[in-house]
């Protein structure tokens, strides 16, 4: 089966434009961005790709603004997309809030640079993610997905798009400069063998519906503009009708709900991938371009006899908490190799519980670390 | 970690809104306004109930069903004016409804989707996207209600506050230039600019329906009372004062150059449609010189 402007086959292309290809497969057709290194090459790709499927590319005047007219598209009924870099993402983030609040299905992919404030621009850096879980203020579940290659930019960015729709949320994809810039080979699939979900919308006959009245999923359907529906979508608390109530049983339950849609269903949403951790006593957590080195040191050291192992996170948030704490049980020591100065290993800490000691194998960005550099760790650690 | 809740209180439908909704229907236009909703948050005096039922006549008047419409509003006083509508409506972060607007009228082109916000919201926090999205002529109806004022927040100093007027963050008097809003539209692209104040019902809702049926981004700026938070500091009296006021101060002067518009604490009020034009929307041209080279047969 072949739709026209759809791709299928084999290409030699970067994580950036690999991410926009997964976009236009995974059904995104609007794309709302502005220009930052790392992540100019998704906007380029898609202003030439996004029209060739009728859909609308749109460079707006800000991240501010691409965060939300991402929204409204949203709420037209369309699926939709914006990519930036760490300054871009700051910039997002109250719009991020709104779309947590209003449950709003979308993707945003951060190509992480190293920071703080405009950093190294050009350069790698994996300092968002604790940014990604936390910042936009109040509380709210987030999912925060890690890809390693381009490939995996296609794939995850498909991903992501599946699991906005399901949990009607913004999802990020946590790109890095590394990954978004490396060229490798990416292969598209044809669009029916690419498994894309919708959101579930009200039933036809719902004349008593309520646009925030969740299923037992504890998710609610989803009505957009000119569906008949008359909803209203507000960022003040509102009730399951979506009025604005400004009283603290509902924010009580709307919050807990926020929290839920995504704890309660941790287990469905989160992708690791572990290489010898059955025999490892010292275990090596990594994402991103990081997982890459870690995957070939680790690799190294079994072929040399030593009980190492890998977990890499694909799903960075929710965080795989109940794997963490069952390899502490078992293991002397996590290596946590991160371009940034300890985030993911301040999680990988908390789950261990004391079981297991923590090495934190920081880089403050702007260089990647070799395998030589994790092996070194893993041996003083065995 | 253990987590030990507080009890949670089930969603109730028979307690949420439904007394107030037993009167709901008593008036015709109630079918424009979301059930259990009335009454609105709104001072005495407010100049936003009318602003409301203008743009309820404006789509009558444009015949225009709700389904057919939606309205996407920012954060303050204005803002709330999404929640009372009994249709698609979208209340959102402070500044940011054009954009988000943008996103929704350029996805569902059928839709006539008016921005209804305060002077603060749009030309403070906001003045960034209004400029680019009129410079763009995306197809959005701009409803600015302009108080002079920050009203929800209490009454603070805004881009449009007039020199010398006082506000509880200008105790000594406001010594910073005030934006001429219709200038400002017509500087930056909009299609459609008008003034018109809460005394002038009539012309406005003319004034909703013309711009609901122009293509391209129009610009509606209605001047407003606010008794509490701007005409309390500035002895302009009640709400029924600053109508009186408006009543013998306006000048209805249809074509005026918006460069004459300036409005001060207490002179003439220049008030009609200044500027109604065309020029290309951004979905024609983008329909026209991008789409339509991969439009295909099926």
């Amino acid at each position: 089966m072949s739709i026209p402007g759809i791709l299928t086959g084999e290409f030699f292309i970067n994580g950036d434009e690999a991410c926009a290809e997964g976009a236009i497969a995974a059904g995104c057709r609007f794309f709302a961005g502005y220009p930052i290194t790392p992540a100019t090459e998704i906007a380029e790709r898609l202003a030439k790709r996004l029209p060739q499927v009728q859909g609308i590319c749109l460079q707006m005047e800000d991240e501010i603004a691409s965060m939300a007219a991402i929204l409204g598209a949203s709420w037209g009924g369309v699926k939709a997309m914006t990519a930036t870099s760490g300054p871009g993402f700051s910039l997002m983030m109250e719009n991020i809030g709104l779309g947590m609040m209003t449950e709003t299905p979308c993707v945003v992919v951060d190509i992480m640079r190293a920071g703080p404030s405009t950093g190294l621009p050009t350069l790698v850096g994996q300092a968002d993610v604790m940014q990604a879980r936390w910042g936009s203020h109040g509380d709210y579940g987030v999912i925060a997905l890690s890809p390693s290659s381009p490939q995996e930019m296609f794939n995850l960015t498909i991903t992501a798009f599946n699991l906005s729709e399901i949990y009607r949320l913004p999802v990020f994809v946590l790109g890095d400069e590394m990954v978004g810039h490396m060229s490798e080979k990416v292969v598209i699939p044809p669009p029916d063998q690419i498994p894309l979900v919708s959101r579930k919308g009200p039933t036809p006959s719902a004349s008593a519906f309520l646009p925030f009245m969740p299923d037992e999923d504890l998710i609610p359907p989803m009505a957009c503009a000119g569906e008949g529906f008359h909803v209203h979508v507000t960022g003040l608390t509102h009730d399951e009708q979506g009025y604005p109530v400004i009283t603290s049983p509902v924010h009580e339950r709307l919050v807990r709900r926020l929290v839920d849609k995504i704890r309660l269903n941790a287990a469905k949403i989160i992708q690791t991938e572990a290489l010898g951790l059955e025999q490892a006593e010292v275990v090596v957590v990594a994402y991103g371009c990081t997982a890459r080195a870690a995957r070939e040191a680790v690799t190294r050291l079994i072929q040399a006899g030593e009980k190492v192992g890998l977990l890499r996170l694909i799903t960075l948030w929710p965080f795989p908490e109940e794997q963490i704490q069952k390899i502490a049980r078992q293991v002397k020591a996590f290596i946590v190799p991160e371009i940034n100065y300890g985030q993911m290993a301040y999680e990988v800490e908390r789950c261990a519980q004391g079981r297991a000691e923590t090495v934190l194998l920081p880089l403050m960005g702007g260089t990647i670390h070799t395998p030589a550099d994790i092996i070194e760790a893993v041996k003083e650690n065995l | 970690m253990k987590i030990r809740y507080q009890p949670a209180v089930p969603y109730d439908p028979q307690t949420t809104c439904r007394i107030k909704e037993e009167q709901h229907g008593l008036h015709p236009d109630d079918i424009y306004l979301k059930p259990g909703r009335i009454p609105h948050i709104w001072c005495p005096g407010c100049g936003l109930g009318v602003v409301l039922h203008t743009y309820i006549n404006g789509l009558k008047m444009a015949g225009l069903q709700v389904d057919q419409a939606a309205v996407v509003s920012g954060i303050g006083c204005t803002g709330r004016v999404a929640g009372y509508l009994d249709m698609d409506t979208y209340h959102t972060t402070h500044g940011r409804a054009i954009p988000f607007a943008t996103g929704l009228a350029l996805v569902r082109p059928d839709l006539a989707v008016t921005v209804f916000s305060g002077d603060g919201d749009l030309f403070a926090i906001g003045g960034n996207h209004f400029i680019h999205a009129a410079r763009r002529n995306i197809n959005l109806k701009i409803l600015c209600v302009n108080n002079f004022n920050y009203g929800m927040t209490g009454g603070q100093a805004a881009p449009t506050t007039p020199v010398a007027a006082r506000t509880t963050t200008t105790p000594y008097g406001n010594f910073e230039h005030s934006f001429n809003l219709p200038f400002l539209a017509y500087a930056s692209g909009a299609v459609y600019v008008a003034r018109w104040t809460t005394f002038h019902a009539r012309h406005l809702v003319t004034a909703i329906a013309e711009s609901l049926t122009k293509k391209g981004f129009t610009f509606i700026e209605v001047i407003s009372p606010c008794p509490i938070g701007y005409g309390r500091p500035n002895k302009l009296g009640s709400g029924l004062d600053e109508m009186k006021f408006y009543r013998e101060n306006s000048l209805v002067q249809n074509g005026t150059d918006p460069r004459e518009a300036d409005i001060g604490l207490k002179g003439k009020i220049i008030v009609g449609k200044f500027i109604d034009q065309s020029r290309p929307t951004f979905d024609e041209l983008y329909t026209e010189n991008i789409l339509s080279k991969f439009k295909r047969e099926n």
